[in-house]
């Protein structure tokens, strides 16, 4: 019998199970599938990670490295090329690996599984269908991981960060960036990236574009890019065709809960995660979340302070501390589309952290937290919020215990 | 000096092939493409049909019929994906009513068994997620899913394990007859006494090679969606619309592998040209949605199209060609042609026994098993992991499929020699990452187990290759 099993050992995977060590937890397994721990930061060899927790700028596998150091400390057991098959309610687990196959059973389990790329079927892009069509974080595994470059000359759909950061690898590697496309009119990516990879390279972004129509027999020999309306139609006569062998992905990330599904766990249809708790307790007790699993998050600093924040909820668990039964539900107001947490135990225990994400682009503006009399609870000020960056506040607890009733956040420009 | 060349490895050719194989006979099959099943075969709506649609006394009905029947035995036999989940065929109108008693009738001309007209009330118990409009249903029992691929795959290993000579990368060029048929392609001459013509959209140009012409293919592609797992089970049974004079119409089905496939439409198209279109698409989706409006098409993990080998004959062409002696002709096997496939091959052979005495071969193989591990029991599961831990390393991770279970596709008589060959065999990259995770892994294990570059790697067809160059190599 495990205290904790964790499901996944990437970042959210290592920092929930050091937080479970670090609160006196005995028996920890990690589960990961890959034949090493890291997850996708070893295949992120750019810079970036780290300033949040590390206040150093790391790549991702030393990022990673930090974690692993770490773990290696301690007595948390890993299970490398090994997989979960199934999650059951009752916090048992089934595992495939070389070992064989076994069914385990845990107090709590965390669920740490990451996210999947959206792929060319799931936007339906119409076209012949040759070879040299990518997500971006396949060719940037085969380019980082084997030092295989797909192509030479590249179109980029979306903007999320992973396509941009490959436009900016890919023209290191001697490839040509023709364009990025992007259907929004705005980018999916954290502004820096548009800046150091798209900007200073020279590589144009074309907001409010879509690749309409994708040619080539056996391998991509060109991409036909068009602007759309306000409906996200494509408008017939604005179309750029590119001579290109190769199209890369970035058309968004999804948390990756096939697993969460059969344990019966409530998700959000906005954050295709599980519903949680400050505490990052899913609505089936014992059985937390955290990372790119929950919501896709762009960096990887917060993934490890979320996770810290379910490892250190499920030995609290484990002890047997049990939060108040009663329920604060956050509502999204005006311009915000998820927050995490969805729910807050009653009264809160601490002041509470709540992630969000906006829906447009942002100038100054204000974030205002109401309750369910509208009574104005908390206010934020911001310069500038983009919906490429998750966004971050503070609830006091008490502020939060004057409150009636489901709160509710919204943002409002300030004219 | 071969006996029997057999033109085109999808369904049509591996059934021959595999049927033939039991004979004394040499035979060579002749593929243009790097692996069997590459064409239609892979591409179209995996239906083992009832045989209610075609027409009585047509060829289509009788190979139908025959041909489902026999499509089952041999998926029992060899191990192929097969489920018989049957098919509704559901009206919205009066006139879709009359047309359901017309299907019925025609049924029963045609000698199906298992079919029955369910009222309104009877076809919502059955799929609950049907439309509310729907006002009446044929329910034909019989009708099956299948692997196409797998199918088409599983002939053609019996019938290479019983001597068949299966000659890959083989497009045939030019075709001349003195005594006997020499045969060019693109690397080799082979001489034979028979051809079989099974080519598929190409069956036209094969026979004009060296005949007259004396039918045309007039390729028709229909475009699909293919739904992820968790749309699986929006209905049980194939749901099909009232046909029209454009096919079947749109059907939406749960597939062998456990996903919702929805399609086709019919447009006139190129042979080889399976592209999609943006409205087609559109098209397909609406009608689907008429079927069982729930279905979440955010869910879709893939689209693609197949090219029907649509004849100006209305009706399968299985006979000798009128201007060449000892060439058969098998084409115009638009659907029901993968359930007829079976039975189509049957006639084949029938045309040769009346060419020669066939003598059956002895000790001929008729068994193909492939190991699925999600299949075994955990005990024993355990204990093939025990012996090769390859098996308890997953790789693929949406279809749960291990890199024992891609090691042993290599080992098998058509061994992969792509990505999607891979996949043809063994399930990985048919989910719904699309490969995005185990594309990567495949790879590398086709650079060792092949022993080539990584530039040579291949997607799918020749030409398909996914790596560019080696990284810091030439700039």
């Amino acid at each position: 019998m495990y205290d904790v099993i964790i499901i996944g050992g990437g970042p959210a995977g290592l920092a929930s199970g050091l937080a479970c060590w670090k609160a006196g937890l005995k028996k920890v397994l990690i589960v990961e599938r890959d034949q090493e721990l890291g997850g996708i930061l070893n295949q992120c060899v750019h810079s970036g990670f780290g300033v949040g927790i590390f206040k150093e700028e790391l790549t991702g596998p030393e990022f990673a490295q930090k974690f692993i150091d770490e773990l290696r400390e301690t007595d948390v057991e890993v299970m490398l090329n090994s997989m979960v098959l199934s999650l059951n309610e009752d916090k048992s687990v089934e595992v495939i690996g070389p070992d064989g196959y076994k069914k385990l059973q845990a107090k709590a389990v965390i669920l740490a599984m990451g996210c999947r790329e959206r792929t060319r079927g799931a936007i339906s892009i119409p076209g012949s269908r040759p070879a040299g069509v990518f997500t971006a974080g396949l060719a940037q595994k085969y380019l980082n991981m084997d030092g295989y470059l797909v192509g030479k000359r590249v179109v980029i759909l979306g903007s999320g960060d992973i396509g941009l950061i490959m436009a900016r690898r890919m023209t290191l590697e001697g490839a040509k960036v023709l364009a990025c496309v992007e259907l929004m009119p705005y980018s999916g990516g954290l502004p820096r990236n548009i800046q150091q990879c798209l900007k200073d390279f020279d590589i144009p972004l074309y907001l409010n574009h879509t690749v309409v129509d994708i040619k080539g027999k056996d391998r991509v020999e060109q991409v036909v890019v068009a602007e759309v309306d306000k409906n996200r139609r494509p408008i017939e006569g604005t179309e750029i065709v590119y001579d290109c062998d190769t199209l890369l992905l970035s058309v968004g990330l999804l948390p990756e809960n096939e697993l969460t599904k059969q344990a019966n766990i409530k998700l959000d249809p906005r954050t295709k995660g599980a519903i949680v708790f400050e505490n990052m307790e899913t609505s089936v007790e014992g059985i937390f979340a955290c990372g790119n699993v929950l919501h896709v998050h762009d960096l990887a600093d917060n993934v490890a302070k979320e996770a810290e924040k379910a490892g250190e909820a499920a030995a609290e668990y484990i002890r047997g501390n049990s939060r108040s039964d009663k329920v604060v539900e956050i509502h999204n107001g005006n311009g915000v589309s998820y927050t995490v947490p969805q729910h807050i135990h009653y009264p809160a225990t601490n002041n509470i952290d709540v992630l969000f994400r906006v829906n447009k682009v942002f100038g100054k503006s204000v974030i205002e937290v109401v309750d369910a009399k509208e009574n104005l609870i908390a206010k934020f000020k911001r310069e500038f919020i983009v919906p490429g960056e998750m966004e971050k506040i503070v609830l006091p607890k008490v502020l939060l215990d004057k409150a009636e009733g489901d709160i509710t956040i919204m943002a409002k420009e300030v004219v | 000096m071969y006996d029997v060349i057999i033109i085109g490895g999808g369904i049509i050719g591996c059934a021959i092939a595999y049927y033939l194989s039991f004979y004394n006979l040499k035979v060579v099959l002749l593929e243009k493409e790097n692996d069997v099943s590459c064409g239609t075969t892979k591409a179209n709506s995996a239906i083992i049909h009832a045989g209610y649609d075609p027409k009585p006394n047509t060829l289509m009905a009788k190979h139908n019929v025959l041909g489902s029947k026999l499509t089952k035995e041999l998926c029992e036999k060899l191990d192929i994906p097969y489920k018989q989940c049957g098919a509704l065929v559901v009206g919205f109108t009066e006139d879709d009513l009359n047309t359901i008693n017309q299907l019925y009738q025609r049924g029963l001309d045609n000698g199906v068994e298992g079919l029955e007209v369910l009222s309104r009330e009877e076809v919502l118990k059955l799929e609950p997620n049907l439309s509310d409009e729907v006002k009446g249903a044929l329910w034909a029992k019989t009708s099956a899913i299948v692997s196409p691929w797998e199918y088409a795959l599983a002939l053609a290993e019996v019938a290479v394990k019983n001597g068949v000579e299966l000659k890959l990368n083989s497009e045939v060029k030019s075709i001349k007859k003195d005594e006997f048929f020499t045969v060019e392609t693109t690397s080799e001459k082979y001489n034979g006494k028979y051809i079989i013509n099974a080519a598929g959209v190409h069956s036209d140009d094969i026979h004009e090679l060296i005949g007259k012409k004396e039918f045309t293919i007039k390729p028709s592609r229909g475009e699909y969606y293919l739904l992820d797992k968790s749309e699986g089970s929006r209905c049980s049974r194939t749901i099909f619309q009232c046909p029209n004079e454009n096919g079947k119409g749109v059907l939406v089905s749960p597939t062998v592998h456990g996903n919702l496939i929805v399609g086709p439409n019919a447009e006139s198209s190129e042979k080889d040209d399976v592209s999609t279109v943006a409205s087609s698409l559109d098209f397909v989706k609406n009608n689907a949605l008429r079927s069982i409006p729930s279905i979440d098409f955010r869910e879709n993990i893939r689209n693609f199209s197949g090219v029907r080998a649509r004849s100006d004959r209305n009706d399968f062409i299985v006979e000798e060609s009128k201007s060449v002696e000892n060439f058969f002709n098998l084409a115009g096997i638009q659907s029901p042609g993968l359930s007829a496939a079976p039975s189509l091959a049957l006639e084949a052979v029938n045309w040769l026994k009346g060419k020669e005495e066939l003598v059956k071969k002895e000790n001929a193989v008729d068994e193909r098993k492939r190991l699925k591990l999600k299949d075994l029991s955990d005990e024993n599961k355990n204990e093939l992991i025990q012996k090769n831990p390859a098996y308890g390393k997953i790789v693929c991770r949406c279809e749960s499929i291990t890199e024992g279970e891609i090691l042993q596709c290599f080992d098998t008589v058509i061994p992969p020699v792509s990505i999607d060959g891979v996949k043809r065999r063994c399930n990985t990259g048919m989910g719904r990452c699309q490969g995005g995770f185990c594309g990567e892994r495949i790879t590398n294990i086709l650079i060792d187990k092949l022993g080539i570059k990584p530039q040579e790697v291949l997607q799918d067809k020749e030409g398909s290759n996914i790596i560019n160059s080696l990284a810091k190599e030439e700039h």
